[in-house]
């Protein structure tokens, strides 16, 4: 097991090192200087341009420059926001957790409606459930969810007036953040009613994030289980006599969902792709419309540092996807 | 010249026509993918058509309807059949107009990455070793990070537009064809006709495009078929953030941006556009599904 966790991270090695050298290399892409595409829209004198230019070494050799950078990252200096002013990696921290909360609850919708029918289609094969649920996954599959996200707000805001149209929560409940989880933090304080504002902000882009996955998650799961109700030992299960529900349930359920647990992990990545869409419509403060924000406002330190954060989370997703994946499959872990 | 022909020959179909028939046979069994490719076809004519079909220019303004409702609701009239936009365009021509650039946006990106997939699957696969490694290493750092992000990247390096964003998706959804190929060509090049080929003189081109390539193609035309309709949903997304095509093109994605702050008086002009990227990616993806079922022999039996 340990051999396998230290192999898994030796692979990051040459990934990390090349996502480093991505976000290094993207303020020098830029066209024109990099020093004026930083500075914004305001310029700068050129005693402050020369002040600048020593100060992020860009007179130096390349391979130094990319040392220096190196050398800041790994003690954990991303650099200071064009905009804010705010060192970039205190603004990741406070918008990170927005970003979790809804990513969190988008794949728990998904997989808490996926996996289910999946399963439920895959036994009652080529039935009109079966039929329609597999249809309906396709056109989840082929969603444009920014579009599908302003449908929703038409409906249950516009037009329903039931749910918010943007933010985490109404103006009026204000709490210093303990975890940066709205839904945990007005727990601990007890608030009930600034609770349930969170939860009815959650709902709509819950489900927008989660449309995709829920789409993959059903297809995955129904193939997955077809695939293992064929096998042998589900046929000796039967013709023990075990009761049907223990068949699928126990011996054909676990093994199918060795596949769906890979493909759980490999819509980390969609989600975070789908967060920037999502968190855009629904004015959701995390880091994918910080991003897109600061695209705009060409706040490019944010960018740069900003890309680099996002690649480590989901290289770090990944590896713990690969660890529970050889805890649920023992074979995995022999070899 | 003749004998390094035999290879291919032997391992092909031995009558084209037959092959296309088993072909035809097992696609049509797949009832929406039939319905898909129908609806593909229709949008291919509405998109070579769309001067003739579209009742306006896709850019005419109608200062006297503004935001003016389809035609079967209240205060809508069949001037303008699915109603007008907030600067008073006819949004069914603006939809047929759009189609050409969502089908060129989903051709191009498609050619682009096939390309350059094929191109590096075949060296990483053929070649091994360091070429091998080097290439698969980059082709995984592409995929570490999020598609829609390292394509909102390349398009703030390259500059906002409708090339410039075809160019970031084929990039984003390159590594995928070149994963594919490399996994193919080495699954294939131990294979009898490729040593025969080999053994009768053939160089590393012919060996690796006329002999092993054409063998690879089924995996290919599936990913292919995804990855047309996931450059749509790109390049759309990419146009709803500003950054893909333009505005006053009539791109569905940029039409939605340019819509989304009159979403709560006026729904039209947020479903159509919508609607349209929907039907096309869905009857794109109903056809991939179909080509799969079809070319691949070991889903066939199932």
């Amino acid at each position: 097991m340990l051999r396998y966790l230290l192999n898994k991270i030796a692979l990051l090695i040459p990934t990390l090192v090349g996502i480093t050298i991505c976000a290094f290399a993207f303020v020098r892409l830029l066209p024109g200087d990099p020093i004026l595409a930083m500075a914004g829209e305001h310029g700068v004198t050129p005693a402050r341009y020369e002040e600048l230019k020593q100060q992020f070494g860009y007179n130096l050799p390349i391979w130094e420059q990319y040392a220096r950078y190196v050398g800041e990252v790994v003690t954990g200096d991303f650099g200071v926001s064009i905009s804010s002013k705010r060192p970039v990696l205190e603004e990741f921290k406070t918008l990170f957790p927005a970003t979790l909360e809804l990513s969190f609850f988008a794949m728990i919708f998904a997989m808490i409606i996926g996996i289910p029918a999946g399963i439920f289609a895959a036994v009652k094969r080529g039935s009109w459930f079966d039929q329609s649920l597999m249809g309906t996954a396709l056109v989840g599959y082929s969603m444009p969810i920014f579009w599908w996200g302003l449908l929703l707000i038409i409906f249950f805001s516009g037009y329903l007036g039931w749910t918010p149209v943007n933010g985490r929560i109404d103006l009026q409940y204000f709490f210093k953040p303990i975890t940066g989880f709205m839904t945990v933090d007005t727990l601990i304080y007890g608030k009930w009613a600034a609770f349930r504002s969170v939860l009815r902000h959650l709902v709509l882009p819950t489900i927008v994030l989660g449309t995709i996955p829920l789409a993959v998650i059903a297809r995955q799961t129904r193939s997955a289980m077809l695939e293992v109700l064929g096998e042998d030992y589900v046929r000796t299960a039967r013709a023990k006599g075990l009761s049907s529900a223990r068949v699928i349930g126990v011996h054909a359920l676990r093994n199918a969902l060795i596949p769906v647990v890979t493909t759980i992990g490999l819509q980390v990545s969609t989600l975070l792709a789908g967060a920037i869409l999502t968190e855009t419509i629904f004015s959701w403060p995390g880091i994918g419309r910080w991003m897109v924000e600061s695209i705009s406002k060409r706040d490019y330190v944010v960018v740069q540092s900003g890309l680099l954060l996002i690649a480590l989370v989901v290289m770090a997703v990944n590896l713990i996807v690969d660890v529970l994946y050889a805890v649920i499959n023992p074979r995995i872990r022999a070899a | 010249m003749s004998q390094t022909e035999i290879a291919p020959m032997a391992a092909g179909s031995p009558d084209r026509l037959t092959g296309l028939k088993t072909f035809w046979h097992y696609f049509s069994v797949n009832r929406g993918a039939v319905i898909g490719l129908f609806v593909f076809v229709l949008l291919v004519l509405a998109a070579l058509f769309a001067p003739l079909l579209a009742p306006y220019a896709p850019d005419v303004q109608d200062k006297t309807a503004f935001l003016r409702p389809p035609a079967w609701q209240d205060g809508g009239s069949t001037q303008y059949l699915l109603g007008t936009d907030p600067v008073g365009r006819d949004i069914l021509s603006r939809l047929l107009y759009g189609a050409r650039f969502s089908l060129l946006i989903g051709a191009v990106v498609v050619t682009l990455a096939l390309t350059g997939g094929i191109t590096l699957g075949l060296l990483a696969g053929y070649f091994r070793g360091w070429v091998d490694v080097a290439i698969m290493r980059v082709m995984d750092l592409i995929l570490a990070f999020p598609s829609l992000l390292l394509a909102l990247v390349m398009v703030t390096i390259l500059g906002p537009g409708l090339f410039n964003a075809m160019l970031a998706i084929a990039l984003v959804l390159q590594p995928h064809f070149a994963r594919l190929v490399r996994a193919a060509v080495m699954a294939e090049k131990s294979r009898e006709y490729v040593v025969a080929a080999k053994v009768a003189g053939a160089g590393h081109f012919r060996l690796m495009l006329a002999t092993i390539l054409p063998n690879c193609l089924a995996p290919l035309i599936v990913q292919g078929t995804l990855s047309f309709s996931n450059a749509i949903l790109e390049a759309a997304a990419l146009g709803f953030l500003g950054l893909g095509a333009q505005p006053p093109t009539p791109e569905w994605g940029t039409m939605l941006a340019s819509a989304r702050e009159f979403i709560l008086r006026a729904w039209w002009v947020v479903t159509f556009p919508g609607l349209a990227i929907l039907i096309t990616v869905l009857a794109i993806n109903l056809v991939g599904d179909g080509l799969r079922d079809a070319l691949d022999p070991k889903l066939r039996r199932s």
